[in-house]
């Protein structure tokens, strides 16, 4: 009985509702922690899954040996990929594609290549303009690879005691 | 200040427009009626400025309270000036916009409806008493007449329901309906309490007996009445935590769903110039109008004489304002039948208790309020 008229007192002069009041208007004076994104941006790990890119060898002949592991693990079947024999009797690709509109970014290829030829960059503000510029060819991976090599072989250093 | 600026347009703008053109018989009318528009101008053109800059406030402030910053991009001239470009932006956007009205809509109705939603809570400003002598129209029945002007919005969100001719929008309609005629009565009880206060129904006269200092003001000896009615007034703009018409995460957008363009920013327009209505009513009943909050204070009092008295009355709107948007910020959705049960079981009863009180304290004349 006393509990009822306890309740009915309190709801009446709306404790609840002023106490709910007092902490929204702590938070308006809280730090913002909005990032504002074009001017800044969120610290990367050195993991970051972001466009793809094929790397070289530091002699420059390409690391990718065709073993279309990355093809086959791809959950999205987002890569493409024929090989051929060179003339120095080694097995190289002859196309790598990679439809960028499939991938899904898991991540995969890079951990199923037994080379680290393919790899995903840092690089995540890209953008097509017309229908096939989503679709990665092998020249262009290649020159994304050698665009950020310097990042890549940081990262994959920084990431060698744990694989 | 603004009546330099009104008596000097009167004098070289309005004045030499009537004589040019009208015959002599026919100035002295014309005058006061472009007198009246240039007056209706400059309180309709602030309150739709406020109006613009209100959603932005609230943009603002509820992002602030939920840790955000906000619109900070849209600015004039390539300053970002903290986004206050923005509420200019969103209305070209929506002028801009396609007005598409439903095929199997009541066409008429259908664009009535936004208008009838906007005109009656522009129209209350009329006899909103910014000062002692700045009011456009001091009639003695104010009080009444804003009542019933505030009741009038809700035509607008039948209609709207109704005539879109979609499901969505008839819900909306349905439990808009329902909820203000529910807390019309108690909106009403609440202002009767005002009436018996101050013993007018005119709005400068009510702000008149509140005179002496801040305890002088009804919203000591009428706070239960104040509280109701500005959650009354919740209700009555269809604003959270009483969003029930709206409720877009229920039925979209409600009785506005099928609305585009400047007909939809037009029903916008409506609640929120409604809520700095309610914002300036609750002010003007309750907290001293234009009267100095140091009123009445030694020292304080002559301080502060050289503030205009219109400050004091923009001060508490602004106030009441921003608790319209912490109460947004703060509050989740009522459940439609406890919003019903707050207005009759709760509200009903308790306006009724108070006005007994308020009659009570009136009849033995009781200071501070009454003597």
């Amino acid at each position: 009985m006393a509990n009822k008229i306890k309740n009915y007192i309190t709801s009446l002069f709306l404790w609840e509702l002023l106490k709910g009041l007092r902490l929204t208007g702590k938070y308006l004076f809280k730090r913002k922690i909005t990032v504002q994104y074009p001017e800044e941006k969120t610290p990367q790990s050195h993991r970051f899954r972001g466009l793809h890119a094929l790397r070289r060898y530091p002699n420059g002949e390409e690391r990718c040996i065709a073993c279309k592991l990355c093809e086959a693990v791809c959950p999205a079947v987002a890569i493409t990929i024929e090989s051929e024999a060179r003339d120095d009797g080694s097995r190289r690709t002859t196309k790598y594609d990679i439809d960028l509109t499939k991938c899904i970014f898991c991540g995969f290829c890079e951990e199923s290549c037994p080379v680290d030829s393919i790899v995903e960059t840092r690089i995540f503000e890209y953008h097509g303009e017309k229908r096939g510029d989503l679709l990665m060819t092998k020249p262009r991976l290649l020159e994304i690879g050698d665009m950020v090599e310097k990042q890549l072989a940081e990262d994959r250093a920084k990431d060698a005691l744990y694989r | 200040m603004l009546d330099i600026i009104y008596q000097f347009i009167s004098q070289n703008v309005l004045l030499p427009i009537t004589t040019i053109l009208l015959p002599v018989d026919y100035q002295a009318q014309a005058l006061t009626v472009l007198q009246t528009v240039v007056k209706i101008l400059s309180i309709l053109v602030p309150v739709l400025i406020t109006v613009a800059y209100f959603t932005y406030a609230e943009r603002k402030i509820i992002g602030f309270i939920q840790g955000r910053i906000g619109p900070n991009r849209v600015g004039f001239f390539g300053f970002s000036l903290w986004g206050l470009g923005q509420p200019i932006a969103d209305a070209v956007k929506l002028i801009v916009k396609e007005i598409i009205v439903p095929s199997s809509s009541n066409r008429a109705l259908f664009i009535m409806a936004p208008i009838l939603s906007l005109a009656p809570s522009l129209a209350a400003w009329a006899v909103i008493p910014f000062d002692d002598t700045k009011v456009l129209a001091n009639v003695n029945a104010g009080l009444l007449y804003v009542l019933a002007l505030t009741s009038l919005a809700v035509y607008g969100v039948i209609i709207a329901g109704w005539a879109s001719n979609s499901k969505y929008a008839f819900l909306g309609a349905m439990r808009s309906a329902a909820q203000i005629v529910s807390y019309e009565i108690a909106m009403g009880f609440a202002l009767v309490g005002v009436l018996v206060a101050a013993g007018s129904l005119n709005l400068g006269d009510i702000v008149n007996s509140q005179a002496g200092s801040v305890i002088h003001w009804f919203w000591i000896p009428l706070f239960p009445l104040f509280v109701i009615y500005f959650i009354s007034g919740l209700a009555e703009t269809n604003r959270a935590p009483f969003d029930v018409a709206e409720g877009e995460s229920e039925i979209v957008a409600g009785f506005h769903v099928e609305y585009g363009g400047m007909a939809f920013s037009v029903f916008f327009m409506a609640e929120y110039a409604n809520m700095i209505l309610i914002a300036v009513l609750s002010a003007i009943m309750f907290c001293g109008g234009w009267l100095s909050p140091f009123q009445g204070i030694p020292g304080l009092e002559d301080l502060f004489t050289w503030v205009p008295p219109m400050f004091w009355l923009l001060a508490k709107t602004s106030f009441f304002m921003f608790l319209f948007l912490w109460f947004r910020a703060t509050f989740p959705r009522y459940r439609y039948d406890q919003i019903m049960r707050l207005g009759w079981k709760v509200f009903i009863p308790l306006t009724i208790v108070w006005l007994v009180v308020v009659s009570a304290l009136v009849v033995t004349n009781t200071p501070p309020w009454f003597n």
